[in-house]
């Protein structure tokens, strides 16, 4: 709704204007320092909802921005998650290449999969991300040599971060690494919807005819997100590896690309922030019911997610908006 | 002056040991309370829970104040973070429950890093207490149930076994552990077949076990839905259980599975370290609590919870109240005790469960179908650890 | 060989028929409305648990809980749809899919705290247990008569779709939602009873899968991914379609498992993505979401 109303400026002006940084920007980030400094018992907690938030972004990035829909976006989690895992347990255990090993296999593979990825959309583009995604989790499966099988891949080990910092039982050194890797790949993905490219997916996503015939390449814009949102997954999965030493199928599950995507639904789609947002709710409240009521805390999760689509249409990140917009309107 | 300075190291030992009494044992019952699991986490629960009931909540003058935390399914990354979180958040002292391998080999590093003593009363996998030397358990092993069938096959009259197991890792565990000793024992394996985890529909697969002619067709299955459609499946393909034996482990037959096979689960022989239908004072007496409490019967991971408390409250007595992983562990080691399934023994070598396998039959009983147990191999070690330390 | 053949195509059909009743009317409500009913399963979870109860604790005959798995499905389905489904008609398909995903989470909560969270046990009569030999085959009765209910259904389904006039409000609205508005069809009123409908289908589905997968509060979450499968096969609004989707499914799972144990559990997600991307629009669908 708010695209459609955007005010005719000259491009790059609009561009600019959006990439600004704002007051409410900078203090969420600084906010999402304040585990270490008031809550050092909820650190590990903090930093693996900032991996999910962060594989939650990578979703936004395609089915925010590009408009693809993908119910098998936990395929590209997992294959960082093993590629990182894998690497760590032949004597790789350096936590920063470790990342990128994982980022570039997903990435790989997600390179692979846009080709048909791009070509498709509504109801099938989701059942087929879904068939990949089980393809993947399955044949992780049959390869126990290699991935360990239902048993979890054993003897993952990750060394000092640089060699100095070790992973420490409280999570002190995982939370700062978690930290800021999430905060360079959310500046890059800030960058990048700002971007002219940035631009494209959003006319992608609201007319793609349109966009065609002003002469984009709309499927090369598409499979170019779908790669770096797949790296991002691969980088997120690999952070897991690292700060938990553990890797198991259900990073390939079905169960992880339904999670993630209601989390961000329920963030806030399109938003840039929707995916770190919803992943903090979603797994706080997740945290809370359950210590509360471990049996039933399904129960009071579900009332969440209704009560937002009631009242928060396009999920908080989105209602929090409006509601500022509100603000706005009402003090000027 | 002496007296007096007595006096105060007496007063201060009283307020010493007062606060150390005030302050309770807290443990960490990690399990799956919800998920495609929830009802083994919920049973390993019930198990624990009856016990704090009938020994009372407060053992070596200490309370024990019970956390508990929902695993939600096979997720070691969460399993490690509810188990690191217990520990530097809860400040607790004892981590215990795991219904899953994954979960608890997870959290088998946080026992060995934070030196807290674990209880793992379900996860079956032979390697799970090595990755902590605090770590006991008090259920049994894949290989141990499976290793024991398989010798006692061999030795009665069975000539011939098809295998058909779930093709993951505690499936392919439990058929290298039978296979082993049911050929080293003088059997053959006509034919062996996996099936994929999620498998509901047996007819294809048990049709193939059935065209090979075995004298029995063992099956390993992790539970679930899967006994019943087993079950079923055996029923459609015409396969006679008093001509084609059909073996497995104590899930193929468990409470819930005889309920919904049927008449279809006589005949069915399987190899358990537990069942309801014990024969033992202390077993009934058991069996008739567990029912009061949760109007159901109590099944192979109600007792792991049951044990799993005792060796809590056994260990704690031991050390006379003391929480740390060491005295603890060092307790633990070697303890004996009368279980409703019978005498069981903490190996002090290796820290993993010793006890008896009992050989049972699904026989109808009053009406009632019953595993009726009818032969044992007692004192069973786990196997692979055996032969880890024989090849030291 | 060729006996096997007619085994696993007789199974294979049978569990294609259970699959057809579980998402027939999910794929009818989702052609007609657009609105995306990820709670479709849960409906069909009421039905398994009436059954259950209905059998276990008042002593009902089989046949005549069946008709109640149906009747209270469809009930509970209305109301949700009249109280809480028909605000979000307009609203996009990812806040349809939260909200309909948290209604699962409601579902799942409640059947473990009213059910426990242990396998429903169910005893069906002797008769319908047996197994018939036909020509040195052997043929479950259950299986038979889970076909015969269910190609019954269908007969009913296509004859009512395609020859009453309520069928063909169902199809104009269907077609085009709009248009069917602009020619006086209380397209809201038609979508309600369609969508009752459906949800029955999926209770009576419930209730006969207990024999074949049984029950337990997972049911509403591990059959939503089949049922979404068979949904986008046979494309959106078509019962035929729906009908050979499950079909081919089922077959295709049952022979796999047959004839190529090692790779079968890939035979399926093979054949979903190679189909859609032959057919993004399923085999019998006209057209996008």
């Amino acid at each position: 709704m708010s695209d459609a109303s955007v005010p005719a400026k000259p491009p790059a002006e609009f561009l600019a204007d959006g990439a600004r940084w704002r007051w409410a920007e900078i203090a969420f980030w600084l906010a999402a320092t304040l585990p270490y400094f008031v809550a050092q018992d909820y650190l590990q907690l903090a930093g693996q909802v900032l991996i999910t938030g962060l594989f939650a972004m990578s979703l936004d990035l395609i089915l925010g921005y590009a408009g693809v829909v993908s119910l098998g976006h936990a395929a590209f989690f997992g294959l960082g998650a093993y590629a990182c895992g894998v690497a760590s347990k032949w004597g790789w255990g350096e936590p920063i290449t470790g990342l990128l090993i994982g980022g570039a296999f997903a990435g790989i593979v997600g390179y692979g999969a846009s080709f048909i990825v791009s070509r498709f959309k509504g109801l099938a583009l989701i059942m087929i991300t879904l068939g990949l995604n089980q393809l993947v989790a399955e044949a992780a499966n049959s390869a126990h040599g290699l991935t360990g099988g239902a048993d979890g891949l054993q003897g993952v080990h990750t060394w000092d971060l640089l060699g100095y910092f070790h992973f420490d039982l409280y999570g002190v050194t995982a939370f700062w690494y978690i930290l800021a890797v999430v905060f360079a790949c959310f500046l890059l993905t800030r960058r990048m919807v700002h971007s002219p490219f940035g631009l494209a997916l959003r006319g992608i996503r609201e007319n793609s005819t349109r966009m065609v015939a002003i002469g984009a390449a709309n499927r090369a814009h598409i499979r170019k997100a779908f790669v770096i949102a797949a790296f991002m997954a691969g980088v997120a999965g690999a952070l897991l590896t690292e700060t938990t030493e553990t890797v198991s199928l259900e990073t390939l599950s079905f169960q992880r690309s339904a999670d993630v995507l209601v989390m961000l639904i329920l963030g806030g789609v399109g938003q840039l922030y929707g995916g770190v947002v919803g992943a903090a709710i979603y797994m706080v409240a997740r945290d809370r019911f359950s210590d509360v009521n471990p049996q039933y805390w399904y129960f009071w999760i579900g009332l969440l997610l209704i009560a937002v689509v009631v009242f928060l249409p396009n999920g908080i990140v989105g209602g929090l908006k409006k509601l500022g917009g509100y603000l706005g309107r009402a003090g000027r | 002056m002496k007296g007096i300075s007595i006096a105060m190291a007496g007063a201060a030992a009283l307020a010493a040991s007062a606060a150390f009494a005030q302050t309770p044992v807290k443990v960490g019952m990690i399990v799956d309370y919800t998920g495609q699991f929830a009802d083994t986490g919920n049973q390993i629960d019930n198990g624990y829970k009856l016990y704090v009931k009938q020994h009372g909540d407060t053992v070596a003058g200490r309370k024990i104040e019970t956390i508990r935390k929902d695993n939600g399914g096979m997720q070691p990354d969460v399993a490690k973070r509810l188990s690191q979180e217990f520990v530097v958040r809860d400040k607790g002292d004892i981590i215990a429950g795991f219904d899953l391998t994954p979960n608890a080999l997870a959290a088998g590093d946080v026992s060995a890093e934070a030196k807290k003593f674990m209880v793992v009363m379900n996860a079956a996998t032979s390697i799970i207490t090595t990755k902590s030397p605090y770590m006991t358990r008090t259920s049994s092993t894949t290989p141990q149930l499976n290793g024991a069938l398989g010798t006692w096959a061999a030795k009665n009259g069975i000539k011939k076994v098809y295998t058909l197991v779930s093709d993951y890792g505690p499936g392919l565990d439990a058929v290298a552990a039978f296979t082993e000793n049911y050929t080293a024992a003088g059997g053959a394996i006509v034919g062996a077949a996996k099936f994929p985890v999620a498998t509901l529909d047996f007819s294809a697969f048990i049709q193939a076990a059935k065209d090979s002619n075995p004298d029995a067709i063992y099956i390993w299955t992790p539970g679930g839905t899967q006994p019943a459609a087993i079950g079923k499946a055996l029923a459609e393909r015409g396969v006679d259980t008093s001509k084609v034996k059909i073996l497995g482990q104590d899930e193929l037959t468990g409470v819930s599975a005889i309920a919904s096979m049927g008449d279809l689960s006589i005949g069915i022989i399987t190899a358990a370290m537990y069942d309801f239908s014990h024969k033992s004072p202390m077993n009934e007496k058991f069996v008739k609590d567990f029912q009061d409490e949760y109007k159901r019967m109590p099944d192979i991971f109600a007792i792991g919870g049951y044990d799993g408390a005792t060796a809590i409250y056994k260990a704690l007595e031991k050390t006379g109240g003391k929480a740390d992983g060491e005295s603890l562990i060092a307790a633990a080691k070697g303890m004996t005790w009368e279980s409703p399934r019978g005498t069981i023994l903490i190996d002090p070598e290796t820290r993993d469960i010793v006890q008896t396998v009992y050989i049972r039959r699904v026989t109808k009983v009053d009406g009632k179908l019953i595993n009726v147990e009818f032969d044992k191999v007692d004192n069973v070690k786990d196997p692979v650890k055996e032969k880890m330390k024989a090849a030291k | 060989m060729i006996g096997n053949i007619i085994g696993v195509l007789y199974d294979g059909f049978a569990y294609g028929m259970l699959l057809f009743l579980l998402s027939v009317g999910m794929s009818v409500t989702l052609g007609m409305m657009n609105f995306v009913n990820l709670a479709h399963c849960a409906f069909a979870m009421i039905g398994g648990f009436v059954t259950v109860t209905l059998i276990n604790n008042f002593g009902w005959p089989f046949l005549a809980t069946l008709p109640a798995a149906f009747a209270a499905a469809a009930a509970v389905s209305v109301v949700f749809e009249r109280i809480l489904f028909r605000r979000f008609y307009r609203a996009t398909d990812l806040d349809q899919c939260l909200l309909t995903i948290g209604v699962v989470f409601v579902s799942i909560a409640a059947a473990a705290y009213f059910f426990g969270t242990t396998q429903q046990p169910v005893r069906l009569p002797d008769w319908i247990r047996g197994v018939v030999a036909i020509g040195g085959h052997n043929f479950g009765v259950y299986r038979f008569f889970l076909i015969v209910v269910a190609l019954a259904i269908t007969g009913a389904l296509i004859f009512g779709v395609e020859h009453t006039s309520f069928g063909a409000r169902v199809r104009a609205a269907v077609d085009n939602q709009r248009m069917a508005r602009g020619l006086g069809i209380n397209v809201d009123r038609v979508f309600a009873l369609t969508f009752a409908l459906g949800s029955g289908l999926a209770g009576l589905g419930g209730a006969l899968a207990i024999e074949v997968v049984g029950l337990d509060p997972q049911f509403a979450f591990t059959y939503l991914v089949y049922v979404l499968i068979v949904v986008s096969l046979g494309g959106m609004g078509s019962v035929g379609g729906a009908f050979a989707a499950a079909v081919l499914l089922g077959v295709s799972d049952t022979a796999g498992k047959y004839y190529m144990p090692q790779v079968s559990a890939f035979l399926i997600y093979v054949i979903v993505v190679a189909l859609l991307m032959w057919r993004p629009l399923g085999l019998f669908g006209k057209r996008h979401a």
